[in-house]
């Protein structure tokens, strides 16, 4: 198996992670009750968790391949450009109202954990291993956001219209979890990884019944964005990673 | 039974040291003296996580990223903790948090100086937290329950979260220059802000005799102090730092440290209000709140539209 595949293929899992929890971790201190608040933290520090285990394995691939101990968990989230993550776009939108970011958490959830229950079979023994401990969280994740979902757009006229309007701006993002990018597929061929596009009837199964029970309307599939997986991403992941990557660019060398 | 006869009871039971409950009589004073004294920890609980808050997107490591954000919403939590224990007391949380916006409330002043660099954090999690602990840790035997046994919770966390800010400035202690700079500034800037959270003098403070009385306090603004300066001054050495006070020494007689004179004039400008960050920071908590309300609302509708339909399904069957 060609060890760059498996590189690319960890790091975007690494950095769809890793971005969402950066963007879930905004809401600290400032959410709508003390128990939410606490509970978005929660969602956050599991991911981040992720990202950290996905990280520390694709450095050991790439030191592997470069024969020196160079690459770590933090030389790659924190010293790549944007153009080399390769998260989805929906990961790095701003966070808008608490409905949106609930709403971004949801799409996500659904998918991570339709991902996680095949990529425990990889024949990668790395990769198995963090998906079949992610997906303990990954249930949880996708239950607190989906009835989350169910209460606000069942909730009251405002609430419903606010989360409408959150399915409106996501929803030409939501296309590019199931579009499999070039390393997704070879991955997939080897039984490393998953092709996404097979989980997208499951996805849309779930989406469609949660919605159901939220009174919200499944918009129409038209047009969608794509690009991050592929390192073409949204002006917004710029901005993140100036201010997530701000010390380590500042004070090169430096340990913390 | 007579007030009179309810009051020698209660102080007898304090004096002999069994712990009040909710349901006990308790005087009026007493009640109020501890729904102020409560809320106020509570509300600095939650304000707290504004300053370190600042950070959590910025934090230089994804390890120091986790330890910051799990760090951020232990405070969460030891708000919970202590909104609970004040409802005991009959006061709502809603009431409560109204009485902070409204400005009626005080928390804790330290929460009004701002974190400019990565070194405030390790500073906030050595001398802030080291010095909530002191006091939490007196008021683990406090006379009321809820409130003791809510500190017993948060002293269990608190330890924690001090030594991984000591772990932050110790590891800027061995860096770079720069990272030692940033070390020696943060302990500039927080150090007499940290010995002002103790409070006024014991010959100024209006609240310590009656809390003495009733045992909510065990030890006095002053003891504290100088429990906390003796601590830090060791521990100071070990990250190679200067504590910005000439008059610090070692006093072999009283085998303990004296010090200087604390700003007292900065001290109760920021607890009226002038402090650098008492603006931001009300206002932050006031926004998320305001910012929040469409999902209270939401989450109480829906709970109670699921509730008819539950009774209505139960009407039909
Ligand atoms: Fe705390």
């Amino acid at each position: 198996m060609n060890q760059q595949t498996i590189f690319d293929y960890t790091i975007h899992l690494a950095d769809n992670a890793l971005v969402i929890a950066q963007r879930n971790s905004e809401w600290c201190g400032h959410g709508p009750v003390l128990e939410q608040d606490i509970a978005l933290t929660n969602i956050s520090l599991d991911l981040l968790g992720q990202a950290r285990s996905l990280y520390q394995y694709a450095a050991s691939i790439r030191n592997k391949m470069n024969g020196n101990d160079q690459a770590t968990e933090d030389t790659l989230a924190y010293l790549r450009d944007a153009r080399e993550f390769r998260n989805c776009l929906l990961m790095e939108l701003p966070n808008g109202d608490w409905g949106q970011t609930i709403l971004r958490q949801f799409f996500f959830s659904v998918y991570q954990y339709n991902l996680y229950q095949y990529l425990q079979r990889s024949s990668d023994n790395t990769l198995s291993a963090i998906a079949e401990k992610s997906l303990k969280e990954v249930t949880y994740h996708q239950r607190w956001s989906s009835e989350w979902v169910i209460r606000l757009g069942d909730g009251t006229e405002e609430s419903h219209r606010r989360m409408q309007n959150a399915v409106h701006e996501l929803w030409m993002f939501t296309g590019e979890l199931t579009t499999p990018a070039g390393y997704e597929l070879e991955a997939a061929r080897e039984n490393i990884g998953v092709d996404p596009a097979s989980l997208k009837a499951a996805w849309s199964q779930t989406i469609a019944e949660v919605f159901q029970e939220a009174t919200l309307d499944v918009p129409a599939t038209g047009w969608m964005q794509t690009g991050g997986k592929e390192g073409r991403h949204t002006e917004h992941l710029g901005y993140i990673l100036a201010e997530m990557q701000f010390l380590q660019r500042t004070y090169p060398d430096s340990k913390w | 039974m007579s007030v009179q006869e309810l009051e020698k009871i209660f102080q007898d039971k304090i004096d002999r040291e069994v712990r009040i409950e909710p349901k006990d009589w308790m005087p009026d004073a007493y009640r109020k003296t501890l729904i102020r004294q409560i809320s106020q920890h509570a509300h600095s609980e939650i304000v707290g996580m504004l300053p370190e808050g600042n950070w959590i997107t910025r934090a230089p490591s994804l390890k120091r990223k986790a330890i910051l954000l799990a760090k951020v919403q232990d405070e969460a939590g030891h708000g919970l903790y202590l909104y609970a224990a004040t409802e005991t007391l009959g006061i709502t949380r809603e009431q409560t948090i109204d009485d902070l916006h409204s400005g009626k409330a005080k928390y804790s002043s330290i929460f009004n100086y701002p974190t400019i660099t990565w070194a405030d954090i390790g500073a906030i999690g050595w001398l802030v937290d080291g010095a909530a602990i002191l006091n939490q840790v007196m008021l683990c035997r406090t006379s009321y329950g809820p409130y003791a046994r809510a500190n017993i919770r948060i002293c269990k966390e608190e330890s924690f979260h001090q030594r991984q800010g000591f772990e932050i400035l110790l590891v800027l202690s061995q860096g770079t220059p720069e990272q030692k700079a940033m070390l020696q500034d943060a302990v500039d800037r927080w150090w007499w802000p940290s010995l002002m959270m103790f409070g006024p003098r014991d010959s100024e403070s209006t609240h310590s005799d009656q809390s003495t009385q009733w045992k909510i306090k065990r030890k006095s603004n002053d003891e504290l102090r100088q429990q906390f300066v003796d601590m830090i001054a060791e521990q100071a050495k070990i990250l190679q730092v200067t504590l910005p006070d000439p008059e610090l020494k070692w006093n072999a007689e009283k085998k303990q440290y004296d010090w200087g004179e604390i700003d007292w004039n900065e001290f109760w400008n920021v607890v009226k209000g002038n402090g650098p960050c008492n603006k931001q920071r009300l206002d932050a908590r006031k926004k998320a709140h305001d910012n929040g309300a469409w999902v209270r609302e939401a989450a109480k509708a829906y709970a109670d539209k699921r509730k008819e339909r539950e009774e209505k399904e139960i009407k039909v069957a």
